[in-house]
């Protein structure tokens, strides 16, 4: 816009308004302003100097001191500057990014459901083990699986508990065993998981189809080896066609197959992992089961099994009383022990529960078949304007690899951010490894054909523009309220907190204009 | 469906576009055998009318209209409804992990937020932006100080949560971290003799909570003396985050590991909550979780990115600091916006009223014929253990026929408590909850 009064260029939008320039709340603090009013005290005023001695606490610095209406324009306008499922499409391969149903929210606050205390009497639980239940059942189904858990947080807190699952299996037989298995297409949570369970990981290499080789396999399966902790379909979105004998390969040697439910969104009501010879694995609610992932968490992780893993499962497990009533039982003498206090991410389990019913079983058939379809229609559509290194045919989501536009100086991080001023999220940048330059598309179920296509048209154009003007791709993104922030600076000299200004370098007036 | 914007053609042409002829074509890669062929059994697709009525009838059959005096790690407090208004939003709800710093700006800034009013109110340098909780929270801030220390061994106070022991001790027994158990007094503090033998030249740390699981406030400074005199870490576990708007924050520890659940996220029969991890500066390469960090753009604006996530899975792998991904970034919302409602002068307010109605109570129940409290010799904050002169199974049983939840029996975790429970109020707590509970008690 204006900067010194020199005119540089046509501004779409004013990078001035002050929706566009909210500073910290602690900038907007002043002594005096309130956004609270507690009632009164009745019973009689305490003075903590007198009751706390030395631990009284005098003063809280820094805390903001500011008023209701501040506090709803502040957060407000932040919201404004993220991008959400709620505005558009977000493409991510392996996060499983669908509509997140309002229903399932308004049921979460339920008094009653979210008043419910931990530790309140089981008598007056019936309705949150009800649900507990009823989600056990449910997912227990969809799985295959006969037994399940569902205190761990989050997939990678899912994962950890397998593991643990997996490792108790074989103490109780005598070796816990040193290795476990991980393909080289892995997320990363998966050999980190096995670090923190004690296990030293051994990557398996995938074959030219990006499958699990099992040659490779056979030969590095050994006594020593406790499970193979496998991504099904992978995450190229390719289903292991072979997975019978994976699991076999395994079951020969007494290892066990640990399945990463991170791409369940496309098998449910299609196949079920138990019956494929999986022993154990986690689900991640917040991706197939449409809890909001809410900027980062909160997540759920349950983890199903088999029978033979049953018994160690972390307690306290729901059981059903002698008097029909549902309850906890504490006493499991082979339990892995507690992996999260209490019971679990229980608001997420309302909002699960809330998405199965509202599908039922031809829904979430119907759910897991349009998301294929939508992977597959884009890949269709996509195929030959970016390379495709693994042409073997894929389910839920497609990897493409920048190798085509690389030659002209444009990665695929470059195509994500110009992907940002078509109004869409981008893809998963560089992920999985085992393509060079990937790009890798989830567009999940909750895309109609018209969003699918402006995608479509959106790449195009991108592509285009990386063969005919490299460097509006390479200065993206153009429209957001900063452009690519200097993430190496920020590392380098990490500043993680305000400071007020007497303790901190002054802030530099923010006079930068848009160049485009 | 109603979630799902195709219409039957749209699903014919799509498939006619790709080549294939059925959808049943592009699930072949699927061997026949493991097929599903079936309807899953589960309920029917319902309509959210029955939805809501299913859960709605959920929420009749647990507890409705008590009024309780439960506590131990999951508090309920006045939720401002601004809260929900907020957290509400789409931007924030259905937003992603804030890896596309560009248009993750509102996340980010609102989780730098956060981690400054942390620090400010632990009284620590640097917090990150959030874990699942304070179990899994304290057991990360325990591997996180074996990390820093290059020493295995953990001492543990039995003032700590038992459920956060119980899930220290499942992370702890497969990374090669044994720990020491440490009693404590008749004051409810920890026994710093024993800690004092306890300590040695090869122990990692200490784990501690303050106020302690008994509600009583632990000498934070002495305990950190002699974890530093042997060269040990010290880690202070936070259970009611409120506590920290009159108590004294503890400066004096290297680690704090907070459960923010009180701070506006509802008590949900256990969970989402929030745990975080403060600490000194020096030890932020080994902090796990998500960090949030200024930044500048090309053009020299201030906006906010994740950062140092060299330390992260995504990218060390097997070699990260922890396998954590996904934390409670909504949640943590939810926490920054209480914490801006309240504030520097709120969250003081808050703290006093819990005081004051926890002396209230405490003295009132205490002054039943034949009650005692335990642990009268150090100050205490939230919480208070109290021994009837009948069980607690017999005072909880007259306490529901009255509809009052009464504090959490004892004896499953401290056999030598096993008369008494731990009673908690909060603002929320009136004088005429309290008044009957001590009528029902005193008949």
């Amino acid at each position: 816009m204006d900067n010194d009064g020199k005119f540089i260029g046509t501004p779409q939008k004013a990078s001035t308004h002050v929706s566009q320039d909210e500073r910290l709340i602690f900038e907007q603090s002043s002594p005096g302003k309130k956004a609270y009013k507690l009632p009164a005290l009745d019973v009689p005023a305490v003075d903590a100097k007198v009751l706390l001695g030395e631990a009284a606490r005098e003063d809280l610095g820094l805390m903001p001191e500011v008023s209701e209406i501040e506090i709803i324009r502040h957060y407000t306008r932040l919201s404004t500057w993220n991008y959400a499922i709620d505005l558009g499409m977000y493409p991510l391969g392996s996060c499983t990014m669908k509509y997140n149903p309002r229903v399932n929210e308004v049921v979460s606050r339920l008094e009653g459901i979210a008043d419910a205390h931990p530790y309140q009497p089981v008598e007056l639980s019936q309705g949150s083990l009800n649900i507990m239940q009823l989600l056990s059942e449910c997912l227990m189904e969809i799985t295959g699986m006969d037994a399940i858990t569902l205190q761990p947080a989050a997939g990678a807190h899912g994962e950890f508990t397998g593991i643990l699952l997996v490792r108790a299996y074989h103490e109780s037989l005598g070796n816990p065993r040193r290795k476990i298995l991980i393909p080289d297409s892995a997320h990363g949570t998966n050999p980190a998981t096995a670090a923190v369970c004690g296990y030293q990981v051994q990557n398996l290499k995938s074959n030219p189809q990006g499958m699990v080789d099992l040659e490779e396999l056979e030969k590095l399966v050994d006594d020593d080896t406790a499970a193979l902790m496998l991504t099904n379909p992978s995450t190229i979105g390719v289903f292991e066609s072979e997975i019978h004998k994976i699991a076999d390969i395994l079951h020969a040697k007494g290892a066990l197959l640990y399945m990463d439910g991170a791409n369940m969104n496309a098998l449910v009501g299609k196949t079920r992992p138990g019956d494929f010879g999986v022993d154990v694995m986690h689900l991640n609610l917040h991706k197939t089961f449409s809890t909001p992932h809410g900027g980062g968490g909160p997540g759920s992780g349950p983890v199903a099994c088999k029978k033979i893993l049953e018994p160690f499962l972390p307690t306290p497990v729901l059981c059903t009383r002698e008097d029909g009533t549902l309850g906890f039982e504490f006493n499991r003498p082979q339990t892995v022990g507690r992996v999260r206090a209490f019971y679990g991410n229980f608001g997420m389990f309302v909002r699960a529960l809330a998405y199965i019913l509202a599908n039922g079983p031809d829904g979430l058939r119907q759910t897991t078949e349009d998301a294929v379809l939508n992977a597959n229609y884009l890949r269709a559509k996509l195929e030959g304007i970016f390379e495709l290194p693994y042409k073997t045919a894929t389910l839920h989501e497609v990897v493409f690899s920048d190798r085509a536009q690389a030659r002209n100086g444009i990665k695929t991080g470059d195509m994500a951010k110009r992907m940002i001023d078509y109004g869409f999220h981008p893809y998963t940048v560089s992920f999985p490894m085992i393509v060079a330059g990937a790009m890798m598309i989830e567009p999940t179920e909750s895309e109609s054909r018209q969003e699918l296509d402006l995608l479509v048209d959106a790449l195009k154009q991108i592509a285009r523009e990386a063969e005919e003007n490299p460097q509006l791709v390479l200065d993206a993104p153009h429209t957001t309220r900063v452009s690519r922030m200097d993430e190496t600076a920020a590392a380098r000299k990490p500043v993680l907190r305000w400071k007020a200004p007497a303790l901190a370098t002054p802030l530099q007036p923010d006079t930068a204009a848009k160049e485009w | 469906m109603r979630y799902l914007p195709k219409s039957p053609a749209d699903r014919s042409e799509m498939l006619r576009e790709i080549g294939a002829e059925s959808i049943d074509q592009l699930f072949s890669t699927i061997p026949a055998e493991y097929q599903l062929r079936r309807d899953l059994k589960i309920p029917y697709q319902h309509s959210e009318q029955e939805i809501i009525s299913y859960f709605r009838k959920q929420a009749e059959a647990n507890a409705n209209g008590y009024a309780s005096f439960l506590g131990a790690g999951a508090y309920r407090h006045y939720r401002p409804v601004i809260i929900d208004a907020l957290v509400q939003r789409g931007e924030f709800l259905t937003s992603y992990t804030p890896y596309q710093a560009e248009i993750s700006q509102g996340t980010l800034q609102a989780m730098f937020e956060f981690q400054t009013m942390i620090c400010e109110l632990t009284g620590m340098e640097i917090a990150n932006a959030s874990m699942y909780d304070g179990s899994t929270g304290a057991a990360e801030a325990v591997m996180m100080a074996v990390r820093v220390t290059g020493r295995s061994r953990a001492v543990v106070a039995k003032s700590v949560h038992p459920e956060y022991r119980e899930v220290f001790h499942t992370y702890a027994q497969h990374q090669g971290i044994p720990a020491k158990l440490v009693g404590y007094t008749e004051t409810g503090r920890v026994d710093l003799d024993a800690l004092e033998k306890s300590v040695t030249d090869k122990t990692a740390c200490v784990l501690i909570q303050s106020p302690n699981f008994f509600g009583t406030i632990e000498d934070v400074k002495a305990i950190a003396e002699i974890a530093h005199r042997k060269g040990a870490l010290l880690i202070v576990s936070i259970a009611e985050a409120v506590s920290l708007g009159a108590v004294k924050p503890p400066v004096e520890a290297d680690i704090v590991s907070l459960e923010a659940q009180s701070f506006a996220i509802p008590v949900s029969y256990g969970g989402p909550y929030c745990g975080v991890i403060a600490c000194k500066e020096q030890f932020v390469r080994q902090m796990p979780g998500r960090l949030v960090g200024e930044a500048r753009d090309k053009h020299g604006r201030r906006g906010y990115v994740l950062t140092l996530s060299t330390r992260e899975q995504h990218i060390r792998r097997e070699k990260a600091t922890s396998n954590i991904c996904t934390n409670q970034a909504l949640v943590a919302l939810m926490a920054t916006i209480y914490m801006t409602v309240y504030g520097r002068e709120g969250l003081k307010e808050l703290a006093l009223q819990k005081l004051a109605k926890t002396q209230y109570a405490a003295q009132a129940l205490a002054a039943i014929p034949g009650a005692k409290l335990h642990f009268t010799g150090a100050p205490r904050f939230h919480e208070f253990v109290l021994e009837l002169p009948i069980s607690p199974k017999r005072a909880a049983a007259k306490l529901l026929k009255k509809k009052i939840i009464g504090g959490v029996a004892l004896g499953s975790w401290y056999r030598e408590l096993k008369n008494a429970s731990l009673w908690c109020c909060t603002e929320l707590t009136t004088k005429e909850q309290i008044d009957a509970a001590v009528e029902v008690l005193s008949k």
